[in-house]
């Protein structure tokens, strides 16, 4: 089973890594206050009260979304762990100033599985917008190969046995006050404004470290 | 299903959804987004007028515009004998077909204050309501913990299974309609619990939106529903 990266959220709600309004005018202040400060913070609390006195009290993060995720017939905690830890992956896959075409590795590695970064980039967005429903959109690392997956309310890509590199959130709560229906938008703005390539590159090579240290 | 195509100002995209009856590719039937029988505003303060607008003349006409996309392929590859594309196309019917008709049922559920929304069911359905949940408080109370339980998006439905002559109370995920509960389930009132429904108004706090929606709930259809599926 993919091991997890740098998350170790273990429940406490880490702030994002910039100011709540340093990422507008793609994603507002008001979005980071609600989303942040309402949304993952309930996910935290809950998933604190929900396994305390239980097994699972204490455990780390992953191992809780792993044993809740119970091969698909998703325990009662699945939904506040899996949902506190992709938020913070999430934060961290954005910055200021972001967005746009990396370079480097990452380039010539997105060029090697996608044939280039604008089809990269065309598949990312229609798994962002055709996700019926809440879910997420994902840049993934398994097998040494670069792919996007797209997963439903929770879901995210450890369960499925590869390693998050980037995400997005596609539940409406993340774009219904800036961009109301218009997620398409939304996902345009978060190519094109908000990546943080650099967290995807060193996701990449934690990945790279944890699937050889394994084989 | 047949849909009352109404041409009217709130109906967004113009000439051809208003009067697409049968016009399209060999005459398939396409559907058109229904009129809402209340202005936008008529709801307040349950549910905002901005709300209204977006849910019905974005979110509702995405399901009908789509929805016609989806028949319009399959249209096109049933004639042509391509199997594999017309299983590919059974989701995004699924989706967009049953988004169109779970809201066409919403807004019948829902009904201005002066036009006896929030009025408690009489007549037959109020029995049962009493019969199976104690009391309507008792079935908002359920509907309700329910409803603010769903993860990600989805519905909370009171419906009459017409087997078991009983009512029920359940949910389904995403535009999935109450019939994949339980073949003999008929839809008597259905609360979208997608963020879309009340996230401006309401923001994260779902369980509020729960406790207003009620005020404008439109019992006197439900009934009607119910008288009908029970004669």
């Amino acid at each position: 089973m993919a091991a997890s990266i740098a998350v170790t959220a273990n429940y406490v709600l880490q702030p994002p890594p910039y100011a709540l309004d340093a990422l507008e005018p793609h994603m507002s202040k008001q979005t980071l206050e609600f989303h942040w400060g309402k949304h993952h913070r309930a996910y935290v609390d809950n998933l604190k009260k929900q396994v305390l006195g239980t097994d699972l009290e204490g455990k780390p993060l992953d191992h809780i979304i792993n044993k809740t995720y119970n091969n698909g017939d998703l325990l009662p905690a699945f939904n506040n762990a899996a949902q506190a830890w992709n938020h913070e992956f999430f934060w961290e896959s954005m910055k200021p100033n972001g967005g746009g075409k990396p370079s480097g590795e990452l380039l010539a590695l997105l060029e090697r599985d996608f044939t280039s970064y604008e089809k990269f980039y065309e598949e990312f967005n229609a798994a962002a917008a055709t996700q019926f429903g809440a879910g997420w959109a994902w840049l993934a690392y398994a097998n040494d190969k670069l792919k996007v997956v797209k997963t439903p309310n929770a879901v995210n890509p450890l369960v499925l046995g590869s390693f998050p590199l980037l995400t997005i959130d596609v539940w409406e709560h993340a774009y219904y006050l800036d961009f109301q229906n218009r997620r398409p938008d939304y996902i345009k703005t978060f190519m094109n404004n908000l990546v943080s390539w650099e967290a995807v590159s060193a996701r990449l090579e934690a990945a790279k470290v944890a699937s050889s240290s394994s084989a | 299903m047949a849909i009352r195509c109404v041409a009217s100002r709130r109906t967004l995209a113009g000439l051809k959804e208003t009067s697409s009856r049968l016009i399209g590719f060999r005459g398939i039937q396409t559907f058109t987004l229904p009129d809402l029988p209340y202005d936008y505003g008529a709801l307040e303060p349950a549910i905002s007028g901005e709300i209204m607008q977006i849910h019905h003349q974005k979110h509702h006409q995405t399901y009908v515009t789509n929805y016609n996309n989806a028949l319009e392929q399959l249209d096109q590859a049933v004639s042509k004998g391509d199997a594999s594309a017309v299983v590919k196309l059974q989701s995004a019917i699924k989706f967009n077909g049953a988004g169109h008709v779970n809201h066409s049922i919403f807004w019948k559920n829902l009904a201005p204050v002066k036009e006896g929304g929030g009025e408690p069911p009489k007549g037959s359905l109020g029995s049962a309501i009493d019969t199976h949940f104690g009391s309507l408080e008792g079935l908002v109370k359920k509907m309700s913990a329910e409803g603010a339980a769903v993860q990600g998006s989805g519905w909370v439905w009171l419906g009459l299974d017409k087997e078991l002559k009983k009512l029920v109370v359940d949910t389904t995920a995403n535009q999935d309609p109450l019939v994949t509960k339980g073949g003999s389930l008929v839809p008597l009132v259905g609360i979208d619990v997608w963020e879309h429904a009340y996230y401006l108004q309401y923001k994260n706090v779902r369980p509020e939106y729960l406790k207003n929606v009620w005020k404008v709930i439109n019992w006197k259809y439900a009934s009607e529903i119910y008288e009908k599926e029970c004669n």
